[in-house]
């Protein structure tokens, strides 16, 4: 696969010491004070306890992004480099992304009158010039860490086969809704650690692209046909108008005696 | 001081919803979104996209129904009803429009999706063809326009493209009708499995025209009383039927749904969702199926009224299901919109009505009246036809 990055967060890991969320509002000019277990519009990612153990919300930077394919302007973009970014300049606001995210992580400025959907970015200014996200770098437990997708996918693996009681068989991002850019291992089910479940493996654009992909078909046809219904129905009463079966049938003996000859 | 108009209870409700909706209005441009609005991070979109958008392109269908049927299936037992439903559909859209500029971030980017469109997405598809149908409802409208001040020309040509442009029409709203379905097939995590379905599209499309046909018998019996119009017992009795048929597909479908996706044991589960699911059903389906199989009540404009009725509130609990209710299990908050929110679209049906009564008194939307000696000819035509009369006799004459 690829150049594409990822994240692979170690719940077992982590020990909720809340680094990669204050490196995280530094690089992105956040407020120091506020809630850091929700996400905002002034927070890229947050730090749950849950069940004892510590995991992480942020963006999951899908391999085929839902909130991308939804959006009527192009506002989201995949970058090559995994990250999924936003076009602050195209953005209408009509909040598509965020009703579809099937993780539901973009948040809006509901206060401002030029509102902005906020998200992580992976930190893809960062990544430009070559440096790792704020988050992975900030981690002390290397309980996020930055790298391949690959790899990462490799390491998550190895630590299964290594310790395969601190470990359950699913590594999430893998192949959830067509997989993520952001993966998490675990002690626990993830949907003990608040992540869906319910995900179909398939990425969630294909699910609206069968439909749209009709559409050009359809219309050509649905068009054709309407046409041809209007035609034949004008054609007939046209014909009734002239009063006559007497006309139809003479032109029916007409075309029967040509196709005679 | 004299008023210029009588003050009746419509009219004083009338000002007092648009005086708070505009109030509303206000907050929502001068403070966002957040300050007029129920809306949060985990509940985007509320009552402003189910209802103004949603439920009101859907509402709206009536006009591409019946422009259908008199201009493709050549049922010109229907023209006396075209333009009403034209005229009701025009304004819906436009307000429809409305609403997404109050609803959406950045209103002044409206046209953004015409310049930079991502055809992946539902959302595009139904902008551009909420942007082009409009324009086709206001070209299909202009011809009563051109009428009123004698353009003779004009209307002409618009004669002329009729027949594509309402082929054009049908075609934008199939699209559009069945992709605000579409909109929610790519949230099938969030989605309460009662309402989501990979049918959504087809749901939509049938409830639309079904709907489509309830509002027209409903605004017809409206009109009636409001503006004395006559009322078409004979063209209500059609699209009755065109309703039962309608509903019933939409019945057949669902129970064809409910039984490949395994689902009939959430209709049995002790949760609000359930009970909302049941209430939908009764009130859009069931009932109005069961009323209008009775051939009594479908030949009755009273029993076709009632039907309407039932049949247009269970449309609005269908799209508030989908919108709204199917959305809240998976949000984790319970949205319940501000009264903002609600004055905005109680403003918004308001002005429907208000623009329809102003261009029913200004344009010939029921028809031209006609002249005594007509008049006259009619009744004795009338009279000698006896049984038939209701359907000469008239007042008005659609032909031009």
């Amino acid at each position: 696969m690829d150049n594409r990055k990822a994240l692979l967060i170690d719940v077992n890991l982590c020990v909720g010491c809340k680094a990669c969320v204050e490196a995280c509002r530094e690089e992105n000019n956040q407020p120091e004070d506020g809630d850091m277990s929700v996400l905002s519009s002034t927070a890229y990612t947050a730090v749950i306890e849950k069940e004892e153990v510590y995991t992480r919300k942020m963006c999951m930077h899908c391999e085929v992004p839902t909130c991308v394919s939804v959006c009527p302007v192009g506002a989201l973009e995949k970058t090559e480099s995994g990250a999924v970014i936003y076009h602050y300049e195209k953005c209408i606001g009509c909040r598509y992304c965020m009703q579809a995210c099937p993780y539901s992580v973009p948040t809006y400025e509901w206060a401002s009158t030029k509102p902005k959907v906020q998200k992580c970015t992976m930190c893809y200014p960062r990544q430009k010039v070559g440096d790792i996200p704020a988050c992975a770098e900030a981690c002390p437990a290397e309980a996020t860490i930055f790298g391949d997708r690959d790899e990462l996918l490799a390491i998550a693996r190895q630590r299964r086969i290594d310790e395969p009681e601190t470990y359950i068989n699913h590594i999430f991002g893998e192949h959830e809704a067509g997989g993520t850019s952001v993966l998490f291992t675990s002690s626990i089910p993830f949907d003990e650690l608040g992540l869906p479940m319910n995900l179909p493996m398939e990425p969630l654009p294909n699910l609206t692209w069968d439909v749209l992909s009709k559409i050009p078909r359809f219309s050509v046809f649905f068009g054709t046909f309407l046409y041809g219904v209007w035609w034949v129905i004008d054609r007939r009463m046209e014909i009734a108008d002239k009063g006559n079966n007497q006309l139809t049938e003479a032109v029916w003996n007409q075309r029967n005696q040509k196709d005679e000859v | 001081m004299k008023l210029p108009f009588k003050l009746t209870f419509w009219r004083v409700l009338f000002g007092i919803v648009t005086l708070a909706g505009a109030y509303a209005v206000f907050v929502r441009v001068n403070q966002g979104l957040g300050a007029a609005t129920n809306l949060s991070d985990q509940f985007p979109w509320g009552l402003w996209v189910g209802f103004d958008v949603v439920t009101g392109v859907g509402l709206a269908a009536g006009g591409f129904t019946i422009a259908g049927a008199v201009y493709v299936l050549h049922l010109k037992q229907f023209y006396p009803v075209l333009r009403p439903a034209i005229l009701t559909a025009f304004l819906g859209y436009v307000l429809v429009v409305v609403g997404l500029l109050i609803d959406i971030g950045h209103p002044l980017r409206i046209y953004h999706p015409m310049l930079m469109g991502n055809f992946q997405s539902v959302m595009f598809e139904v902008a551009m063809c909420v942007t082009f149908y409009t324009s086709v409802l206001a070209l299909e409208f202009s011809t009563v326009v051109f009428e009123k001040f004698g353009w003779k020309r004009p209307k002409k040509w618009v004669g002329k493209v009729i027949v594509p442009l309402v082929i054009v029409g049908v075609i934008l709203s199939f699209l559009h009708q069945s992709s605000l379905g579409s909109l929610y097939l790519i949230m099938p995590s969030k989605l309460y499995p009662l309402w989501y379905s990979p049918l959504l599209p087809a749901f939509f499309l049938i409830s639309a025209i079904s709907t489509g046909c309830a509002m027209v018998i409903f605004e017809s019996h409206l009109s009636f009383r409001a503006f004395g119009h006559r009322l078409e017992k004979h063209i209500l009795k059609h699209l009755g039927r065109v309703m039962l048929l309608g509903m019933a597909l939409y019945l057949v479908l669902k129970v064809q749904d409910f039984t490949t996706r395994g689902v009939w044991n959430l209709m049995f589960e002790n949760r609000m969702e359930t009970y909302v699911f049941w209430l939908e059903m009764l009130i859009g389906s069931i009932i109005p199926i069961v009323l209008l199989s009775i051939k009594k009540v479908r030949l009755s404009t009273k029993g076709l009224y009632v039907c309407s009725i039932f049949a247009i509130s269970g449309f609005l609990f269908n799209r508030m299901n989908v919108t709204i209710t199917g959305m809240t299990a998976s949000s984790g908050v319970n949205y319940i919109p501000s009264w903002m929110e609600i004055s905005v679209s109680l403003a918004i049906v308001g002005m429907v009505i208000f623009l329809f009564a102003l261009a029913v008194r200004y344009f010939p939307v029921f028809g031209t009246p006609l002249k005594e000696s007509q008049k006259q000819k009619l009744n004795k035509l009338s009279k000698i036809q006896g049984e038939n009369s209701d359907k000469v006799s008239s007042n008005y004459t659609h032909i031009s």
